[in-house]
């Protein structure tokens, strides 16, 4: 491994985006390092070749060569236009999430970092995930941006106030691996870091049994959700004041101003803190606005809460494909 | 060796001893008096920031951080960024030699504007003591880039007459655009046609463009995270039902075209100097003009590709990573432009063409650097690590700053009347180039690794690098000092120059050195093409052998790809 020698060059590979970041990086360097030795092999040469003669002399007056200028404006556009499709590429795949994520819910705050799996296990700088799954982080931030960065996996996402963002990436090796804040966040912005553990599956289910005595996130909800009166409008009966939540995550609601969208996360969050914004057909905009009264980490507990509500039918309400997205599709 | 001008004496009349006292300096409308007010208020301020990156590097030499806390820490590079940049490279080129140069290069006696350009001054000294005084009451600990909502509610900083010096500097950029724009177009003496300008002063219209164009929103931008922090508006404060990305569109609509605010000078600066040292005309002149006025315009198209994780659109990231590209593609056909200017020329290596070709290294390394950074797949791995760090640095110092050291070496003896020493230059301008490569290639190498930029510590194998770094950069800082030390000492004891001791073809050497303060005895009259060495006599050189006829392809032997 490169990362053990004393001059390192190269992080680890450790994510399947890894080696078709790298691969993408040598081409970079091959075409970077054709360009530098070219000019530096030219200048040198001329340097030489017509270095002055004669005090007096001056040199041939060439004044241009169309060939030329289209030659050095094509060559380079067409390298350049591979890195633009390749690049663009990896990022798409880097953004668009699988369907059948391991979904993890992260709270950034300065200067830590708040995970929560879904069995609803916290960890403080540490994040615990197996190998081999997809794993989506779901993220909000309490205050500044902050940026959740795994160097061995090669991807990295902003946590911004005031909505959700999400990353997905699949780990490839066991192992232990930094995380960095790399979005300047203040004063103590380079110690908001802390290691990603890369389990073998049955390692990482057996970590995640091992959680005992830890508050769950749904029983915290429901607590919430009674404490905060929601229970007085979001009867569960059709007769109620709010929308009957049950079934609600992951379904379309249809909404007074015409719009259809997706009760994802990123919904439920906006409805929460002000529900004036996503109208449902049929209702009222009554609602508060929870702005500034929950927390990030409360509204994740009032969210896990509604999707553990059993949907009408009696079956149970399952974590479907919803996409988080701000404000619905675009 | 140059030919030393006949005249041992300096001429009895020239803009230096035109007036004597503090009065003849502080209400002077002359553009050449302009400019070395300017010079010493921006040598002022590069001192300041060099000694903030000297404690930078200093620091990072150990893991845990080896001389200051987080907080001063967090200081150092905010200061280290908004001086160098507002204070120090924004103004360096285009306020100084721009406003000693462009007159004189187009045939003027001043700028259109003259009483505007010392107004011009008086803005930017007034905006840099908001900075100073930023500086003195605590510092500011946001970055340069005051990225909301940290700078708007969350810094207990001095954030607020940061901004409002920034503010109020970018005024003086505005009107300095406005001045030059104006005087190229309606000083031009008669001959000087727009194909026959220098350049240097093609470089300078596009970045006046950019000043005009641009400054006015980093300036609202500012203004508008002042009133957040002070009055608690809610633009950028989602709370209030602000958008913190909001700010980060405002905020690089104008700081990426900023780049090329510092750059396109630079490469005017070089544009001069190799036609010069290369007896030659600058190969491909209408495309490299037209290359200045192509990054202009592109570049006001692609400040989002500083966003590329901040959550944003991913067809959004899609058009303004493929626009990044296109904005490459005439930086490259300007290096091309350059290196194949030197086929069949007769080369010297003066001072002034070891700092055009280091910046061209540097600047190829920059650019291509680039590249990585435009590429969305590698983006999100290096985003806003020390990739980033060493890239804008090889394009800001080792371009931006090795085109102003070259600017200041070719132009000094007509800003003075006087020669450098010519062998120590050449050493300074070797172990510049040495110290800077030592200092920021290992952060490419950093970078990769993973190492975030603006970490006060950092985990310890990221080591090996940051000292290799330190170590640079004490070797940049010894070629920083040497300039300074004997260019004073060649106010004194330097060789008189004379007229046109390179000797090169722009109007700027036609007359006095140092020159008087109309600039020309009489409005000179063009009749030759830019750079024409063949049919000047007055230069006094003669051609190797019989000439093609002018204007034929000769067809060079590529020194192109393929």
């Amino acid at each position: 491994m490169f990362a053990q020698a004393e001059l390192p060059l190269f992080p680890k590979e450790a994510s399947g985006f890894a080696p078709n970041v790298d691969a993408l990086i040598g081409y970079l360097i091959a075409v970077s390092l054709f360009f530098v030795l070219l000019i530096a092999v030219v200048t040198a040469y001329s340097f030489v070749k017509f270095r002055r003669r004669r005090d007096k002399e001056i040199g041939v007056p060439i004044r241009g060569n169309l060939k030329l200028e289209v030659a050095w404006i094509a060559i380079p556009t067409l390298l350049a236009l591979v890195m633009f499709g390749w690049g663009a590429v990896i990022y798409l795949h880097e953004r668009q999430a699988p369907r059948d994520t391991l979904d993890i819910y992260v709270v950034a705050k300065q200067w830590m970092w708040k995970l929560q799996q879904p069995n609803g296990r916290r960890e403080i700088n540490e994040l615990h995930i197996p190998a081999g799954r997809n794993v989506r982080l779901i993220m909000a931030s309490e205050d500044v941006i902050h940026d959740f960065y795994v160097p061995a996996f090669r991807v990295k996402q902003d946590v911004v106030p005031g909505r959700y963002t999400t990353m997905w990436f699949r780990a490839t090796e066991p192992g232990r691996y930094h995380f960095f804040c790399s979005q300047y966040c203040g004063t103590n912005h380079a110690l908001m870091g802390g290691w990603v553990i890369v389990m073998q599956p049955a390692e990482y289910e057996a970590w995640l049994g091992g959680a005992s005595g830890e508050s769950n996130p749904v029983a915290a909800g429901e607590q919430l959700f009674h404490q905060l009166a929601c229970i007085s409008c979001h009867t569960g009966l059709r007769s109620g004041r709010g929308p009957v939540l049950n079934g609600l995550y992951g379904s379309k609601v249809s909404l007074a101003d015409g719009r259809q969208v997706v009760a994802d996360d990123a919904y439920i969050r906006q409805c929460i803190l002000d529900a004036r914004v996503n109208v449902p057909v049929g209702y009222q905009p009554i609602m508060p606005v929870f702005q500034g009264v929950v927390t990030e980490e409360q509204i994740l507990s009032l969210t896990a809460y509604i999707k553990s509500l059993p949907k009408p039918g009696g079956e149970e309400a399952q974590a479907g494909p919803a996409s988080p997205s701000r404000r619905g599709k675009p | 060796m140059n030919a030393s001008a006949p005249a041992p004496a300096l001429p009895a009349n020239s803009y230096l001893n035109a007036g004597y006292g503090i009065r003849s300096w502080l209400l002077t409308t002359d553009h050449k008096r302009i400019a070395l007010l300017y010079l010493a208020s921006v040598t002022f301020f590069f001192l300041i920031g060099g000694a903030f990156a000297g404690l930078i590097r200093i620091h990072l030499l150990t893991p845990k951080g080896l001389l200051v806390s987080a907080e001063t820490y967090n200081k150092l590079f905010t200061m280290h960024g908004i001086i160098m940049i507002f204070f120090f490279l924004i103004p360096s080129i285009p306020a100084v030699l721009g406003n000693f140069l462009i007159p004189m290069m187009i045939g003027a006696k001043d700028l259109a504007f003259p009483k505007l350009n010392l107004l011009s001054w008086y803005v930017y000294i007034i905006g840099a003591s908001f900075a100073l005084f930023a500086i003195v009451s605590g510092g500011v600990d946001t970055g340069w880039t005051f990225y909301t909502p940290f700078s708007s509610l969350y810094s207990n900083t001095a954030v607020a007459p940061a901004a409002i010096g920034i503010f109020i500097t970018g005024f003086s950029s505005i009107l300095t655009g406005l001045n030059f724009i104006v005087t190229v177009h309606t000083m031009r003496a008669p001959g000087m046609t727009w194909f026959r300008l220098p350049l240097f002063v093609w470089s300078h219209y596009a970045t006046s463009v950019i000043f005009v164009l641009g400054t006015p929103v980093i300036a609202i931008t500012l203004l508008l995270v002042a009133l957040e922090r002070l009055f608690h508006f809610g633009f950028f404060n989602p709370a209030l039902g602000g958008d913190p990305i909001l700010f980060q569109h405002l905020f690089w609509f104008y700081s990426h075209p900023a780049v090329y605010i510092m750059i396109l000078p630079a490469m005017g600066v070089v544009s001069e100097i190799v036609p010069t040292f290369a007896r030659k005309p600058l190969f491909g002149y209408h495309f490299v003009a037209a290359a200045s006025m192509a990054i202009a315009a592109i570049g006001f198209f692609v400040w989002a590709h500083h966003m590329f994780v901040a959550g944003q659109s991913p067809y959004a990231a899609l058009v303004f990573s493929l626009l990044s590209f296109l904005v490459a593609i005439p930086s490259a056909v300007k290096v091309f432009n350059w290196v194949a200017t030197l086929y069949k020329g007769s080369i010297s290596y003066d001072t002034p063409m070891l700092y055009a070709f280091g910046f061209i290294g540097l600047f190829l390394i920059g650019g291509l650097t680039g590249l990585f950074l435009a590429t969305l797949g590698v983006d999100v791995h290096v985003h806003d690590t020390y990739f980033v760090i060493a890239h804008f640095h090889y394009i800001m110092v080792g371009g931006a700053v090795m085109g102003y050291l070259g600017g200041m070496h070719y132009w000094w003896p007509k800003i003075t009347g006087r020669m450098y020493p010519e062998l120590v230059a050449r050493l300074a301008a070797v172990i510049l180039f040495v110290g800077f490569n030592l200092t920021f290639f290992p952060q490419f190498i950093l970078g990769f690794l993973g190492m975030p930029r603006r970490y006060h510590s950092y985990p310890p194998e990221f080591q090996v690098y940051n000292v290799m770094s330190t170590a640079g950069a004490s070797i940049l800082a010894i070629g920083y000092l040497l300039p300074m030390i004997y260019l004073i000492w060649s106010l004194r004891y330097g060789k008189i120059a004379g007229r046109n001791p390179w000797p090169a073809t722009g109007l700027e050497w036609q007359t006095d050195s140092p020159p008087p303060t109309e600039n020309f005895e009489k409005t000179p009259v063009v009749t030759w093409e830019p750079y024409d060495f063949q049919n000047r006599p007055d230069l006094g050189l003669s051609g190797p052998e019989p000439y093609a006829p002018q204007g034929a392809a000769v067809a060079p032997s590529p020194p192109a790809q393929d």
